[in-house]
């Protein structure tokens, strides 16, 4: 996490902020609410840029600076915002052994972007994940909530054509 | 349902119908059969949604809704040959289903009543017979105690759940057994923790009721953060029979006087994630979770909390961490957390695999569940088998099963005829197994023995194609990755470790580098703060006393025998094998193939050549060549 301020300018809307607020009224007497509340609001704005950070600070008293410190230890929390189509290739040791380490070169070298990035045009992310547990299937990846299973290279260009 | 008496009605009312699916005997269903689909994670990547959908379209319109009751199940174990589907009571099983054959299924077996044997997995047809799953080669050898209920009943069905004994262990544990008992059974049944430690169930219980006098508050926690890369056993477990957990929880609570649990469970994990809110949900309506259990003074309640994505937070005091709401940091031990755990109150902490054979020991009796396993190791353990391996899967054996019959008899051995090399348990925190040791019973004390570890179940296998360096760099990479940083010599030192693995990798590596690698490696094992940075440096530590050969082949003669390593390798075509066709110079990406002059005897044209200045190594000649006449060495 490189810096705490995304490139791309942030653009809640007020009905976000509600429901947000009302995720924070509910659970914020809860012990060791805070992961619950961060996990909610970035199912709302999809990612969890400084602005969220500080609604979240502002409405539960937890300061800021652990906030952010908690947002940027676990993998799952994005300060920034995601491609409208999220590629995971599992890299877990089953598909690794199998040959998901050359998919996701291949991806990389198609999309022209680096792992945890998202192309110019916001249409595909990529990240790494691990074991998502479909070791039958190895090696795989997942665009959104589609599964695609004993993958070869060649199976790149072809999955990346479906939703360019 | 608030007395055992109402438990006792619901289970006779369910246990006939349960019982179909099973050898049990005594079926009385009101349904002719059960469709079973499995509903887990790998089959419902392969496509089983999309089977249930039609089976139901196809029952509408047939008249079938009535007669055949389809039962989403959890996981059956044998995920390669997803998705999977059985018919009861012949017990047919159909895998790899299309929904294509779904129509013949319905009209030749479950209208006709002839099994369509084409559709059938290969190895249950013997000529004419039929045989039953149990026979085969994958299912023989297996004891199923922690996944009984997985791939039996529907999960999100509490009742299926009773008609198997659900909750009656906790009923015996509230009506007629003293806290004091309950430890007792746990620790005469020999139970180790399945989470990869193996410390004894019964003495952590133990302690947790005991080292606090009159505590106020007390927590259950179960470790649902599986994070080892490859291993699936507890979502499955979760998956296939999310109250067994609940079960156990509670009955562990009532052992130590806790009345609050949490259950932290990977937010990757979403089907799981799902039916363990959908059974919370049930086991409150039903009295089994909440105020005044069984009508005894006994309260307890369970929560649910997702991690996000930390591998750290699988240790003990990471994930109490966690659960608080913090950054997922190790805690220094003492204090143990049976005395200051989950906000500073005892906590006992059990992972999902050991919750799952609770239920059975307090129901059989501690001698049944210690009659299993070798000495020192009792029961079963469930092992996901990845990697190069034919039967992938989930598979539950006794103690004491040797890694040949695991990897050959269950597994069905390595595919394409390749060579068996090597196995790897206990994921980033283990380490790998050589051939030698194959006969080895595996348990707990045998494989730390053998320089690997238990771990939670993850079974890698490995053929002659996979390099031993580049996979110790793996397991390093993910280490280096899920460090949590907060000591100097996991954090620093596991990337020091990679960059000379990095190095061996590249073919710059000098004998010197490895020697510094175990010196490097001790120090980290010694030094770290919790058990994933002492145990980071094991997947080095193993290859090298195991595979120092191949090590030595990268740094002395450059070379990667298994010819994964890139920069070690050069690919040249055999030019007496070319035929001069050309494929292989149009696929190459970096135009590094050319013509040349010399047409082999009995050819027609030109063999061709690569220019190793400008290869990229990528191997898409070697993909498309037809007459293998291209290598790599």
């Amino acid at each position: 996490m490189n810096s705490a301020k995304s490139t791309v300018p942030f653009k809640g809307t007020p009905e976000q902020e509600a429901e947000l607020l009302k995720v924070i009224e509910e659970k914020k007497n809860d012990k060791g609410s805070l992961m619950p509340i961060l996990q909610k609001a970035q199912e709302i704005y999809g990612y969890l840029p400084i602005e969220v950070q500080a609604i979240i600070s502002d409405n539960t008293g937890i300061p800021l600076e652990k906030i952010y410190g908690v947002v940027t230890f676990y993998a799952q929390f994005s300060l920034y915002p995601k491609g409208e189509y999220t590629i995971s290739v599992c890299l877990g040791t089953a598909c690794y052994v199998k040959g998901s380490g050359d998919i996701y070169n291949k991806l990389q070298e198609k999309l022209g972007i680096g792992g945890g990035e998202c192309t110019p045009d916001g249409k595909f992310s990529l990240d790494a994940c691990r074991c998502i547990g479909a070791c039958g299937l190895a090696p795989v990846l997942t665009v959104n909530e589609d599964v695609y299973g004993r993958l070869t290279v060649d199976d790149v260009d072809k999955i990346i054509e479906k939703y360019a | 349902m608030k007395t055992l008496e109402e438990l006792k009605v619901v289970r006779d009312s369910m246990k006939g119908e349960v019982a179909l699916r099973t050898k049990d005997g005594n079926a009385s269903s009101k349904y002719e059969r059960h469709v079973l689909v499995c509903g887990g994670t790998g089959c419902t990547s392969s496509g089983s949604p999309k089977i249930i959908e039609e089976l139901e379209k196809q029952f509408a319109e047939k008249g079938l809704t009535d007669k055949v009751q389809i039962v989403k199940t959890g996981c059956f174990g044998l995920c390669e040959r997803g998705p999977i589907m059985i018919v009861y009571p012949e017990g047919s099983f159909y895998s790899r289903v299309k929904v294509e054959e779904i129509p013949r299924i319905v009209d030749e077996h479950l209208i006709g009543g002839n099994p369509v044997k084409e559709f059938l997995y290969e190895e249950t047809v013997v000529g004419d017979e039929i045989k039953s799953l149990d026979d085969t080669s994958f299912y023989k050898k297996q004891h199923r105690v922690a996944l009984r209920n997985c791939g039996v009943i529907n999960p999100e069905n509490i009742n299926e759940y009773i008609g198997r004994d659900g909750y009656e262990a906790l009923g015996k544990v509230l009506t007629t057994m003293t806290p004091e008992d309950v430890i007792q059974t746990i620790l005469d049944s020999g139970l180790r923790g399945r989470g990869g430690g193996g410390f004894p169930t019964g003495m952590k219980w133990k302690l947790a009721r005991n080292i606090v006098p009159n505590a106020d508050q007390k927590y259950v926690c179960c470790n649902a953060d599986e994070g080892d890369p490859g291993a699936f056993m507890d979502r499955s477990v979760l998956e296939g029979d999310p109250h067994v957990v609940l079960e156990a929880m509670t009955i562990a609570g009532y052992a130590i006087g806790a009345s609050q649990g949490y259950i932290y469970v990977r937010a990757e994990y979403p089907i799981a994630v799902e039916r363990l809110n959908i059974a919370i949900k049930q086991a409150r309506e039903a009295g089994m979770l909440g105020k005044n259990i069984f009508g005894t003074d006994f309260c307890f309640d369970i929560d649910l909390r997702l991690g996000a994505g930390a591998f750290v937070c699988g240790e003990e005091t990471a994930l109490m961490t966690s659960i608080e709401g913090n950054r997922g940091e190790p805690r220094p031990r003492p204090p143990f957390p049976a005395e200051k755990g989950l906000f500073q109150k005892p906590t006992i902490l059990n992972n999902v695999e050991t919750y799952a054979n609770i239920p059975q020991i307090i129901l059989n009796g501690a001698q049944w569940f210690a009659s299993m396993g070798t000495e020192k190791s009792k029961g079963t353990k469930v092992f996901a088998l990845g990697g190069k391996i034919k039967n992938t899967g989930l598979v539950e054996v006794p103690m004491g099963t040797t890694l040949r019959e695991v990897i050959e008899e269950i597994g069905g051995g390595i595919p394409n005829g390749k060579k068996f090399k090597a196995a790897q348990t206990g994921g980033p925190s283990g380490g790998c197994i050589d051939p030698s040791n194959f006969d080895i019973p595996i348990d707990y004390d045998n494989l730390i023995g053998i320089g690997s570890m238990m771990g939670s179940g993850g079974l890698i296998v490995m053929d002659e194609d996979n390099c031993m360096v580049d996979i110790a760099k793996f397991f390093l990479e993910f280490t280096v990755d899920e460090s949590c940083g907060k000591c100097t010599p996991c954090r620093i030192g596991t990337k020091r470790m990679w960059e000379i693995l990095d190095k061996i990798t590249k073919g710059k590596g000098t004998l010197e580098d490895l020697d510094k690698l175990e010196e490097l490696a001790y120090h980290i094992k010694a030094n770290s703060l919790c058990g994933l940075g002492q145990t980071a440096p094991n997947p080095v530590l193993s290859t090298l006393r195991c595979f120092r050969d191949e090590y030595i082949a990268h740094v002395v003669d450059k070379k990667c025998p298994a010819g994964v390593c890139k920069d070690l390798l050069s690919f040249e075509i055999e030019k007496d094998k070319c035929i001069g066709c050309g494929m292989c110079a149009k696929q190459c990406p970096a135009s590094a193939i050319t013509r040349t002059d010399y047409i082999a005897p009995g050819k027609k044209l030109a063999a061709m050549e690569i220019d190793k200045t400008k290869c990229v190594k990528c191997g898409a000649c070697i993909a498309t060549c037809k007459f293998k006449a291209i290598i790599k060495k």
